[in-house]
């Protein structure tokens, strides 16, 4: 034993390593994690373009059909195919995680992730089926 | 097979360096040898300054957790079979603060810990001449998966989130308030929900995944949080109607 101990409570020495900026491309998770959060930027930006369409809807059929132009050009069109991507890649990932967030039990038993996951999936389905009959009969 | 495997082993002595250096060493491979049983052939046979912790050899004290490889991992279930042909990479759990060679400092992790109170709360004791609180099996099975947890801050080590930001609660404390939340006797939730939903809580789960991939006993802290999350928002709902709670 040394005369004069180094050690505190409250050592000063400790080693803190320091989070490198590059700490997402360490594993794959953590990369797949910021690509995930990152594309919602995309997501964000359909959002918005969708709440453009609705005010110009609002304002008269020769504001929406100048909007509708501008849509039709091949930056918009590029962006959309783009943003399509990502948006369902959102959506996948978003019903994926729904049995982590949502449990249900009945009668004292946990109903399964695959069935919350498949009722999800279902009722995006049915939502869809729903937009694209309404698309079909006009 | 091979008859030895090296282990890389990351060393730092406060008191002769400023940063962590690595140190190589040759040990006897066995089959049934896990990287703690390696560790322990160090420390016994080669070099008895090697620093590190350790206890059950079992999987149930959550003390030998080190970075093995880079996975946050107990060495007391981490097979050399599983890591050959080496070297291994050993090193202290990531994003705390480094003590000595293998051993981390975890001083935040308990505070956090005692934070949300994991403990059964009753706004009343019922006197002991009442008997037990009892407790249906479907009650128990509603939250005895988070009651697994073996404090081994695996799940820590493995979240960026608590890295980039150290004063997060979380993902294991949060999964343990869970489990005194979803216990039928308990009566805290309420106050572990203040704790839970400020600043350095939940919300600041971002939801990477990687505590429930890493957890040696399947808790799910990942889970846990975002059905706190739900709860979380259904309780801020309620609040804002006329006859809400609180």
């Amino acid at each position: 034993m040394s005369a004069a101990p180094r050690y505190t409570t409250y050592h000063p020495r400790w080693y803190r390593r320091r989070v490198s900026v590059w700490w997402w491309l360490e594993s794959s998770a953590y990369t797949g994690f910021v690509v995930r959060e990152s594309t919602s930027v995309f997501v964000a930006l359909f959002a918005l373009v969708i709440l453009w369409q609705l005010r110009a809807l609002a304002q008269g059929p020769e504001a929406y059909a100048r909007v509708l132009a501008r849509l039709h050009t091949p930056p918009w069109l590029a962006f959309h195919a783009v943003a399509l991507l990502f948006v369902l890649f959102h959506s996948v990932t978003w019903f994926n995680l729904a049995p982590k967030a949502m449990v249900l039990r009945l009668g004292g038993k946990k109903v399964p992730d695959r069935l919350i996951q498949g009722m999800n999936y279902a009722a995006w389905l049915a939502l869809s089926a729903a937009v694209a009959f309404i698309l079909v009969r006009r | 097979m091979a008859e030895t495997v090296t282990l890389t082993v990351a060393r730092y002595r406060p008191e002769r360096e400023s940063e962590p250096t690595e140190q190589s060493y040759e040990v006897p491979f066995r089959k049934d040898w896990v990287v703690l049983d390696a560790l322990n052939y160090i420390k016994d046979r080669l070099d008895g300054s090697l620093s590190f912790r350790w206890s059950c050899r079992m999987g149930v004290c959550g003390s030998c957790g080190m970075s093995v490889n880079g996975q946050p991992k107990l060495t007391c279930a981490s097979f050399l079979s599983d890591a050959l042909p080496g070297p291994i990479r050993v090193e202290p759990l990531r994003f705390f603060p480094v003590v000595r060679d293998l051993v981390v400092d975890i001083t935040d992790f308990m505070r956090k810990l005692k934070k949300v109170k994991p403990w059964v709360v009753r706004e009343e004791e019922k006197p002991l001449s009442e008997g037990e609180y009892l407790q249906t099996p479907d009650q128990l099975d509603a939250y005895k998966q988070f009651s697994m947890c073996i404090n081994c801050m695996l799940c820590y080590s493995a979240c960026p989130i608590y890295g980039l930001e150290p004063s997060f609660i979380g993902p294991a404390a949060i999964a343990l308030a869970q489990r005194y939340n979803m216990d039928s006797r308990d009566q805290g939730a309420a106050e572990r929900l203040d704790i839970l939903s400020e600043h350095d809580g939940i919300w600041q789960c971002t939801f990477v995944g990687e505590c429930s991939k890493v957890c040696p006993k399947n808790v799910d802290p990942a889970g846990a949080i975002q059905r706190y999350k739900l709860a979380g928002t259904a309780h801020w709902f309620k609040t804002l109607l006329p006859l809400g709670t609180r």
